[in-house]
């Protein structure tokens, strides 16, 4: 497996409370990676690590398999916080200009490179502009721009698609597939599940400081699937009961079934086929990320409580 | 390193860009020397010539009241009270004797206030007439009066002079000089430091609330963020400094040129300064002239490089402490306020000590605030101009040169450190205990 970050045991911990207890995980090359919680369970303190802002208490954050280097590394990052912002009295050339030298960039690969974005999200007229002059929306494409420009191999996003029409929101989501494919590896941490269902190949699901769940889309929801399945009937079996399931909810012909301890989906199959029902459709229903979600961080406090912190 | 630069490129540029850093510039060295000539032109003006008619009941006064730049007497015939103004006379002066007292009584009436030169000159002018009178009374002959008097005027018997020591050297005392160029440097650093100083702390409330302080600090680390502006202000306002040297100095060949000549010569009717004044340029000369200060007696390349070190010793003192409490603080104003004033406190107090440095340039309160790095920039510049090493023994100087850049890497090395954190906090306002708790706490 091709790792481009590797976290190992990291712990950050504030006077009033542990933000990170002991995460470890680490990020395949090239993949679009989902970091979830609900707020305030330490999302925004373990980027900060990886992007060098903070120091960790413990543990060690490896990128390319070498320890990470806040001051050299920064070139390999692009991050875009969720509490973001520009300096609004700047224009907007001026700007992206600006962010991408801080990043390492000579002036001349700034211009090269802030030129193709601009025009590749057809941002030319905007060179002049004065950031205070952008709407929010294209405040954002700048913002997103400004992230990736320096052509980073880790990309950060936080809350990238807060204030976007549909229309810039695709925009921008074809651009992170876009760059996935080239190889950049995507950080995306959002609390929008559909999201994160839609774009994720992999997700961590952060709680109170720690890992709670940690696999691929695919497999987390199998996970937790729920051996619930629908079953559309042309006409209802003479029979409905049957020892192999529970009918959770019905609706017609439509029948969302729970399948017994001991049973296999097609053991209800048989049973209708059996039953003379045609069977017009049959599929799992797995859960969604969202009811995961909602599932796992259940009964934690809306508001994340102070502890102290003793070590 | 390079990123430093970068930062200090923008944080300079986009000021100097600035209108208002323009208008400021540009103007303020014009208001500075409309304020400036006002004030000779009106101090010229001030003194003016009335004319006052005498009307002596007495006798013992005609004729004898000498002219002066403050007064001009006549003595018209049947002038009363109605009919003074008549002869183009400004005021009356009444002298009478009371049948039963010995005191004679002068009053002057006037329609309007003549001023107290005037008064002054036309009480002194009775009293030296009483006095010769009361001498020749006594028995004293008109012609020794008269040959005491011219004496009494004469250099030869009583020369007057005032002497600053230092080692076998003397230098002429220069008193008044001093004090106004120490006062007018102190203010300027006084008000420099809060300009410039609010100047950082608007810049680091901008990137907080512009919420872009976390983007930066992904690039760059919070420290070279927080020097880089604090440098680049000071290069705006060494540019600013500069140009208005440059620009006073224009104006200073200028506008003398553009003033009316009847300005002029009634500016150069003022007061004659004792010892005659430098002839270099006329302003000098005008303003020598009109409150009797030697422009050209002063150390000046002392003097400007020490107020050069000073300003920018003061401004980065304070500036990286501006920063800190700019970092902590959210879109209220009214934190700021609270917050500002443990730092502006020390400020003002600098403030009010350079009153009283002016006074006495080498007491203990000059001293320990010339010293004390809090203080020291506007103190010191109180003292300078009144003499180094005369008034302030090198050691004094060096020691509080050094004070000042130990200082200022202290408290930047502790702001930066409550600036690391309080750049990313959102939403509340930091206490004083919590602030104390990052600058202490390991990074």
């Amino acid at each position: 497996m091709n790792t481009i970050l590797e976290i190992q045991n990291l712990k950050k911990y504030f006077s009033s409370q542990k933000a990170v207890d002991d995460i470890s995980f680490s990020i395949e090359k090239g993949s679009i990676f989902g970091l979830l919680g609900p707020n305030g369970a330490g999302k925004t303190t373990l980027i900060r690590m990886i992007t060098g802002i903070f120091y960790p208490d413990a543990g060690t954050i490896l990128l390319n398999g070498k320890k990470f280097d806040p001051v050299k590394d920064v070139i390999d990052i692009g991050y875009m916080p969720e509490e973001r912002g520009l300096y609004k009295k700047m224009k907007v050339g001026e700007q992206a200009m600006y962010l991408a030298q801080l990043k390492g960039l000579s002036k001349q690969e700034a211009f090269t490179k802030v030129k193709f974005w601009f025009e590749r999200f057809e941002m030319g007229s905007w060179w002049n502009k004065k950031v205070e002059d952008l709407s929010k929306g294209m405040g954002q494409k700048l913002q997103f721009v400004t992230t990736v420009l320096h052509e980073p191999k880790l990309v950060i996003l936080d809350e990238p698609f807060s204030g976007l029409d549909p229309v810039n929101s695709n925009l921008i989501k074809d651009e992170i597939y876009n760059l996935a494919q080239k190889g950049t590896t995507i950080i995306f941490s959002t609390h929008r599940m559909e999201q994160v269902e839609e774009i994720c190949d992999h997700i961590v699901l952060v709680n109170k400081g720690n890992k709670i769940l940690d696999g691929s889309v695919k497999e987390v929801k199998q996970q937790f699937k729920q051996h619930i399945f629908n079953a559309e009937l042309n006409k209802l079996p003479a029979a409905l009961q049957h020892p192999s399931f529970n009918i959770v909810k019905q609706n017609g012909n439509n029948l969302t079934l729970k399948i017994n301890e001991g049973y296999q989906s097609n053991d209800i199959l048989l049973h209708f086929i059996n039953q003379q029902s045609i069977i017009v459709a049959y599929h799992e229903i797995l859960p969604s990320l969202n009811e995961i979600f909602i599932r796992l961080v259940e009964g934690t406090p809306t508001s994340r409580q102070f502890q102290t912190v003793t070590a | 390193m390079n990123k430093i630069v970068i930062i200090i490129k923008r944080e300079y540029l986009t000021r100097v860009r600035n209108k208002t850093f323009l208008l400021s510039t540009f103007l303020l060295p014009l208001v500075m020397m409309v304020f400036i000539f006002g004030s000779a032109y009106l101090g010229a003006k001030s003194i003016k010539q009335y004319k006052i008619a005498v009307k002596d009941e007495t006798g013992l006064y005609k004729n004898k009241l000498k002219n002066s730049d403050a007064a001009f007497y006549g003595y018209p015939e049947n002038v009363n009270m109605s009919n003074y103004r008549k002869d183009g006379y400004d005021g009356l002066l009444l002298v009478y004797s009371k049948d039963n007292t010995n005191a004679d009584s002068a009053r002057l009436y006037s329609e309007k206030e003549l001023g107290l030169a005037t008064d002054e000159a036309i009480k002194k002018q009775l009293q030296k007439i009483n006095e010769e009178r009361l001498l020749l009374a006594k028995g004293v002959s008109r012609a020794i009066l008269d040959s005491i008097h011219a004496q009494s005027e004469d250099e030869d018997l009583l020369n007057y002079r005032s002497y600053k020591v230092s080692g076998a050297e003397l230098k002429e005392g220069n008193k008044k000089l001093s004090s106004i160029v120490g006062f007018i440097s102190g203010i300027i650093i006084y008000i420099t430091l809060f300009i410039y100083g609010a100047s950082v702390m608007r810049g680091v409330m901008e990137e907080k609330t512009n919420r872009i302080a976390e983007v930066m600090v992904s690039s760059v680390k919070p420290f070279q963020l927080m020097l880089g502006k604090i440098i680049g202000i000071a290069a705006v306002g060494l540019t600013q400094l500069l140009l208005w040297i440059i620009l006073i100095g224009l104006l200073m060949n200028i506008l003398p040129l553009i003033m009316s000549p009847e300005m002029m010569q009634q500016a150069q009717n003022g007061q004659a300064i004792p010892g005659g004044a430098a002839q270099s340029s006329s302003v000098a000369n005008m303003i020598a002239q009109s409150t009797g200060v030697d422009i050209a007696g002063a150390n000046w390349p002392l003097i400007i490089g020490c107020f050069l070190f000073y300003f920018l010793g003061g401004y980065l003192f304070y500036a990286s402490l501006f920063a800190a409490v700019g970092s902590v603080i959210n879109e209220d104003p009214q934190e700021a306020q609270s917050l500002m004033l443990p730092i502006t406190m020390p400020i003002i107090f600098g403030f009010i000590m350079l009153t009283s440095t002016i006074q006495n340039p080498s007491g203990p309160l000059a001293f320990w605030g010339s010293i004390i790095p809090f203080t020291s920039p506007i103190v010191m510049m109180g003292r300078i101009p009144s003499g180094v090493p005369e008034s302030v023994p090198y050691w004094q100087l060096g020691l509080s040169m050094v004070l000042l850049i130990a200082g200022f890497f202290f408290t930047t090395w502790l702001s930066a450190k409550i600036y690391r954190t309080g750049i990313l906090m959102y939403g509340k306002k930091a206490s004083w205990k919590e602030m104390i708790k990052w600058a202490i706490k390991k990074a």
